[in-house]
């Protein structure tokens, strides 16, 4: 699914030269909850926005469903994006001004031309599936943290991807409702076989996940 | 992403900012609402001069005293004294032509029982109602007898028999004062419609020999009396040319004077209009071209507007890329936003052009009231020139906006 190999980031700042990845290999098979550690610095969001296809790295290999990503336009990446990846964030990252039910249908958008009808039925599952069918006429900011993170993974799954990138997914919400995304998550995991790689500090996530990926700057700890 | 989807996104994002959408399109609105009334009138204006000139009867020649320096411009026309009786009936020999002659003489008294009234005097041959194509209300034109005997008769416009009378009926037969000599009425003309410069309707008509021999100077030259005027009226359109050609002819070997150093002039009424037509059209142009400058200001403040928006919604573009749009979905969305801004203004600017271009229709310039013209084709200009204005001034905060890199747009807060 995933294979990343000797990828470095290096960053300028003016003259400095600042590296926020040294040299991270690793692979991730299909169906399998990676978590992803590490101190506050240490490379985990470059990480994330490399394997997201949001960034590409300086130099290495980034192959993803047997394509290497580290070749491809700013196109390619966006469709690689669209299909390919779910994005869950720690803001949520809903749009305020539209419902709940176009929040949720935003990728579609983006993936060619579908009539509304598709758009409608496919927003409409996705939403009753996240248990949030009878609120799809709300605006996100009707809603709680749980719900709103909720309708962030609906927009997420819409397109059917094989990889689902969370980025502190529990990072804003109490731990009660914390726990009830993960189980969501974990679930989409069981039933789906849909590939999770999480970025987050909670013990409680990386005990759920199957292997911990933990980075120092800029390098990976321990892990397979 | 498809059209009507990024319409309705539009729309629901400039919604959520409605006043400072309303205001921005305002600016639209009134660079569209200008550009609508100004060529209007500018139109207006154009037509109205036409139809008076064309009213003053159609295939017309002017034969006028004065010369002509090479520049073109002519000086101290009418003023020269040069033109005769005699002249007008050699012209009247030309082929396809009939012509007669007038005298003019501004600023008549006329009186009737102690109303009174300052109007233009014509002193003209019988043959003017029909080359003129003056229509009668009531009564008779001036005929030959009245020529020949020089008899003390006179045809008033519609608007002196108005002033004087209140009213153009039973005014035949009455006597009414001309410098203080009695003349009879014999005919009303019907009105022109003209008012204010060049109003057909404020004049009086008397007979040639009459204002020769009583009111108008009397000057005479080469043995013959001055006149001011002969208007030669050509048989069809086609032969006009070669009526001011054989005119010109004419009155050279008969004045003997050459070409550069002629003191006479002679304007055909096609002439007269094309050079009126080209007043028109540059005043419209220059009305219609500062009324641009506002369309361009109300563009500016759509850019304005645009690239606020860009930056208030960095984030948003960050997370519309982070989940697959591409560079030309951002592009298109700020521009559409952008064309809807301007487009609505441009429709309501036609509206509100119209209503001002006929609110204008009701205002007296300097006498007289101009129809304004709204045409199809100065709306259409109007509301494509608007869609351009947010295209042009809609591609710099949009390429901004598409040229936003993911990652740094996701952090923005």
């Amino acid at each position: 699914m995933i294979e990343v190999r000797d990828l470095t980031k290096i960053y300028r700042m003016g003259r400095v030269e600042v590296p926020a990845l040294q040299g991270v290999s690793f692979r991730i098979e299909r169906g399998e909850v990676v978590a992803i550690m590490g101190q506050s610095g240490s490379g985990k969001s470059t990480l994330m926005n490399i394997l997201g296809c949001l960034d590409l790295p300086t130099s290495g290999e980034y192959h993803l469903d047997g394509q290497n990503i580290a070749g491809m336009n700013e196109d390619e990446l966006a469709d690689i994006r669209n299909q390919k990846i779910g994005f869950v964030f720690q803001q949520f990252n809903l749009l305020p001004r539209i419902s709940v039910r176009r929040n949720a249908e935003l990728p579609l958008l983006y993936n060619g031309g579908k009539p509304q009808k598709e758009i409608n039925q496919r927003s409409e599952a996705i939403l009753n599936a996240v248990g949030l069918g009878e609120r799809m006429h709300h605006r996100p900011t009707e809603l709680s943290g749980g719900q709103q993170q909720r309708v962030a993974i609906a927009r997420a799954l819409i397109n059917e991807p094989a990889l689902l990138l969370a980025d502190e997914p529990t990072g804003n919400l109490d731990s009660k409702t914390g726990k009830e995304i993960l189980d969501l998550l974990l679930g989409l995991n069981k039933e789906h076989g849909l590939t999770l790689v999480i970025v987050t500090h909670d013990p409680a996530i990386a005990a759920h996940s199957q292997r911990i990926i933990r980075l120092r700057d800029g390098m990976i700890e321990n892990g397979s | 992403m498809r059209l009507y989807r990024l319409f309705i996104e539009s729309l629901e994002s400039l919604n959520a900012n409605k006043m400072r959408s309303i205001l921005t399109v305002l600016g639209i609105v009134i660079g569209v609402a200008a550009v609508i009334a100004m060529l209007s009138i500018g139109r207006g204006a154009q037509a109205s001069i036409t139809s008076r000139i064309e009213s003053m009867g159609t295939n017309l020649v002017y034969v006028s005293p004065g010369s002509t320096s090479e520049s073109g411009v002519q000086s101290a026309a009418g003023s020269a004294g040069t033109l005769t009786l005699d002249d007008a009936d050699a012209l009247a020999e030309l082929p396809d032509v009939e012509a007669v002659a007038s005298v003019t003489n501004s600023f008549v008294q006329a009186v009737y029982q102690g109303t009174n009234t300052n109007t233009r005097l014509m002193g003209v041959t019988p043959g003017y109602e029909t080359v003129s194509s003056l229509t009668l209300e009531d009564g008779v034109f001036i005929s030959d007898d009245d020529q020949k005997a020089r008899k003390l008769v006179v045809v008033l416009g519609s608007s002196v028999a108005e002033t004087l009378f209140g009213g153009t009926g039973g005014v035949v037969g009455q006597k009414v004062r001309l410098n203080g000599q009695p003349y009879e009425v014999i005919g009303v003309l019907a009105s022109k419609g003209g008012t204010g410069f060049m109003n057909q309707d404020d004049q009086v008509f008397i007979p040639l020999s009459t204002a020769l021999n009583r009111l108008v100077g009397g000057t005479r030259f080469r043995g013959s009396s001055v006149i001011s005027q002969i208007t030669l009226k050509a048989s069809n359109s086609e032969a006009v040319d070669q009526v001011v050609n054989n005119a010109t002819l004419l009155m050279r070997e008969r004045h003997e004077t050459v070409e550069g150093a002629d003191d006479f002039t002679v304007t055909s009424q096609e002439s007269t209009l094309d050079a009126a037509t080209e007043v028109a059209d540059t005043l419209t142009v220059f009305l219609g071209g500062i009324a641009a400058i506002s369309l361009a200001v109300g563009g500016i403040g759509i850019m304005n507007i645009m690239l606020t928006t860009v930056t208030e919604r960095t984030h948003e573009i960050g997370l519309r890329k982070a989940v697959g749009a591409k560079r030309k979905d951002i592009l298109l969305q700020f521009l559409v936003e952008a064309m809807v801004l301007s487009l609505l203004g441009g429709l309501i600017g036609v509206l509100f052009g119209w209503g001002a271009a006929q609110l204008m229709g009701q205002v007296q310039f300097g006498g007289s009231t101009i129809t304004p013209v709204v045409g199809l084709d100065s709306v259409l200009l109007a509301t494509v020139f608007s869609v351009a204005v947010g295209l042009f001034f809609g591609i710099y905060p949009a390429t901004r906006a598409a040229r936003l890199q993911p990652v740094e747009a996701l952090r923005y807060e």
